[in-house]
């Protein structure tokens, strides 16, 4: 139950009651919606007592971005509007968040990279801003298609990332995702990405809990780091800071802040796990001596090649990733024992995923490791592309015509 | 008022610095009225600045948080450079972020506040140097103008790229040889007062430091209006004696030379800002 009948009903500011966590996330009557994933941010949104977005244009991530600030004109988000370029709109969030407010934003390729500067700022900063990334890849040449290049870039900014594979992933991982990135012994940002245009732009079925619930309000009293609203002691006035000084004291405490944030993201796996039911989710044959390691719509995609393949009659499984920092090492490691092959389809043409696969089970998985099959700038990937990979790789004759 | 963050609690006063103990027992708060006169007296909110001896922004540093009307609810985002090296030393919620991005944070931080704390006014003012403000960050300082934030924005401009070793900033004086511009500079100084009012800002003002009460003056005019109006900005000339070829006891005779020149005292206020500075007068604030 949400609250037990002697506690005090709260409403938040929008006027919405609050429930817990669990209760919205798990055990709320859901009702079944057909919307874009787009819309599935709104309505995550809408449920997450926001108290800041900032926004910017850029394809695909624009309609999400309308959506947040309709929430904005219904009373659903307490200050919005658009800032001057994605640098710009990082750092006004930061701004917002280190106000006290619980902050949203979105982005896609090109803005990401033009924001870069912002994002080890905001780890450093320790902020739980939320960053809904729907990856589109980068300039030069000019693509505005689905790519997701631009994760590669983000991996080591401190932030922790979550991959959603659908519309319903997105709406529970953005909800999900500031639970965990408030806890106070997390309390870094999340990047909640998800493949532009497939998740953004497509409608499909999303099961929804009603709207007049939503997370409890933010409390920025219980930051690790001070809130900057004069209303608590401020953090630094001291006699010789250590910041900025040429001295072994000064190097070792920037050596340990960072060191800290990545702690900080290890320390969010339990709650993970909790909020996500699991950092990975598996699909097919437990037994299969093929596995695809995939996250996003490669996972979907996945999927559809392992059912293909059991008309082959060769047994495959996915092992779908669905957060990249924390890296759920020990779940891949367990869900791979079996593995002969690996297989990594991916949306992009450097195969971040793949390195990231190749570095976690090193020693630790006598499986081959095949980054394939890769598209990329705005290439699908029909599952007869994945099927016809391992057929290749098995010797097997390609049957199917792509 | 949340000056009573900084009381010292009790049971920790015997271990606290004497410098703390002085801003609880000493500093100015809750009085708007509190202003440079208070330096010889009152404890400062600034502890042993980080800057080089004689240093006119140290001035600047002085004056301004001695002007600051409520400090006890004032947020100050600073930026890169050598002011971000005495932000450490100042006791009051202050903020370093990136370099160029003061007033996008700043924007943020005002929004928020505002919203958070309707009843209450919080003032969030950027204090930064010429490069932060006029070259990496102008499209972050000229977009808050544009949107109208109620934000005040100073500007130290010492005309060059000072804390990493003397290069030239887009507020050098044409023809001035500095670091990467080896030949002299070649365009002019780039008026950032002007482009402040073409940009919205409803109180602009360009000063030396070299005086204490003129300085104090504009600081609440400036901080007043943001409250009310909009965007506020303050150019202040606070010369590099070290890459200016300056003796530590020369900033202040540098700073009268400018007085009489290309940082002769300019002030502008838009109908709505003089409406404020009006009343503030006939309140005794100003």
């Amino acid at each position: 139950m949400a609250q037990a009948s002697t506690e005090k009903v709260i409403y938040n500011r929008a006027g919405q009651r609050v429930v817990s966590p669990d209760y919205l996330l798990f055990e709320a009557p859901r009702t079944k919606h057909f919307m874009t994933g787009s819309e599935a941010v709104k309505e995550a949104v809408k449920r997450s007592s926001v108290d800041a977005s900032v926004s910017y244009p850029i394809t695909p991530q624009s309609e999400a971005a309308h959506l947040i600030g309709e929430l904005w004109v219904e009373g659903y988000v307490g200050v919005y509007f658009r800032g001057e370029s994605e640098f710009g709109v990082m750092s006004e969030l930061a701004g917002c968040a280190m106000a006290g407010a619980r902050s949203i934003t979105t982005t896609s390729g090109p803005g990401t990279l033009r924001a870069m500067e912002n994002f080890p700022m905001w780890a450093g900063t320790r902020i739980p801003v939320q960053l809904v990334l729907m990856a589109r890849g980068i300039n030069s040449p000019l693509s505005i298609q689905p790519d997701n290049l631009e994760v590669s870039f983000l991996l080591d900014t401190g932030c922790m990332i979550w991959y959603a594979e659908n519309a319903q992933d997105l709406f529970d991982m953005i909800i999900a995702g500031f639970v965990v990135a408030e806890k106070p012994e997390v309390h870094v940002p999340i990047i909640t990405a998800v493949d532009g245009f497939f998740v953004s732009h497509t409608r499909e079925a999303i099961m929804l809990p009603p709207d007049d619930i939503a997370l409890p309000p933010y409390d920025p009293y219980k930051s690790p780091m001070p809130v900057i609203d004069a209303e608590i002691p401020p953090g630094r006035f001291l006699r010789d800071p250590f910041v900025m000084k040429s001295n072994y004291i000064s190097y070792a405490t920037h050596a340990s802040w960072q060191f800290e944030v990545r702690s900080a993201i290890e320390r969010s796996r339990p709650y993970a796990k909790h909020y996500l039911r699991g950092l990975i989710e598996e699909f097919g044959d437990p037994e299969a001596e093929i596995v695809f390691v995939a996250c996003g719509t490669a996972a979907a995609q996945s999927k559809e090649a392992v059912r293909l393949l059991e008309d082959e009659g060769i047994k495959a499984r996915v092992v779908k990733l669905k957060t990249i920092r924390p890296f759920p090492i020990e779940e891949l490691i367990n869900a791979t024992k079996n593995a002969k092959t690996i297989f990594v389809p991916e949306f992009n043409v450097v195969g971040w995923l793949e390195r990231e696969v190749r570095r976690y089970l090193y020693k630790r998985s006598d499986a081959d490791i095949i980054g394939a099959p890769r598209v990329a700038g705005g290439m699908t990937m029909p599952p007869e592309v994945i099927v016809k990979e391992v057929l290749k790789i098995l010797g097997k004759e390609v049957k199917h015509v792509i | 008022m949340s000056y009573k963050i900084y009381q010292v609690n009790e049971a920790l006063r015997e271990f606290v610095p004497r410098e703390i103990i002085d801003l609880e027992e000493r500093a100015t708060w809750g009085n708007p009225k509190r202003g440079v006169m208070d330096l010889p007296y009152a404890k400062e909110l600034i502890e042993e600045h980080s800057l080089c001896a004689g240093c006119p922004e140290s001035m600047a540093f002085r004056y301004i948080l001695a002007s600051l009307p409520a400090p006890e609810d004032t947020i100050i985002v600073n930026s890169t450079g050598c002011t971000s090296l005495v932000f450490p030393h100042i006791a009051l919620h202050t903020v370093h972020s990136l370099f160029g991005n003061q007033n996008a944070v700043a924007s943020g931080i005002k929004r928020v506040l505002e919203w958070r704390f309707p009843d209450k006014v919080k003032d969030v003012i950027v204090l930064a140097g010429d490069g932060a403000i006029i070259d990496i960050g102008l499209d972050c300082t000229l977009q808050s103008f544009f949107r109208q934030e109620k934000i005040t924005t100073i500007c130290f401009d010492n005309e060059v790229y000072a804390n990493t070793g003397g290069q030239e900033s887009g507020s050098t004086v044409k023809g001035h040889v500095f670091k990467m511009a080896p030949k002299g500079k070649q365009f002019e100084k780039v008026p950032m007062w002007q482009l402040a009012i073409d940009s919205g800002c409803h109180y602009v003002a360009r000063l030396t430091v070299s005086s204490p009460k003129r300085v104090e003056q504009v600081v609440k005019k400036a901080i007043y209006v943001a409250r009310e109006v909009g965007p506020t900005y303050i150019h202040l000339y606070t010369p590099c004696i070290l890459e200016i070829g300056l003796n530590s006891d020369d900033g202040l005779e540098e700073s009268r030379a400018r007085d009489k020149e290309r940082f002769a005292f300019f002030e502008y206020a838009t109908p709505e800002a003089q409406e404020v500075i009006n009343r503030k007068k006939e309140e005794g604030l100003l």
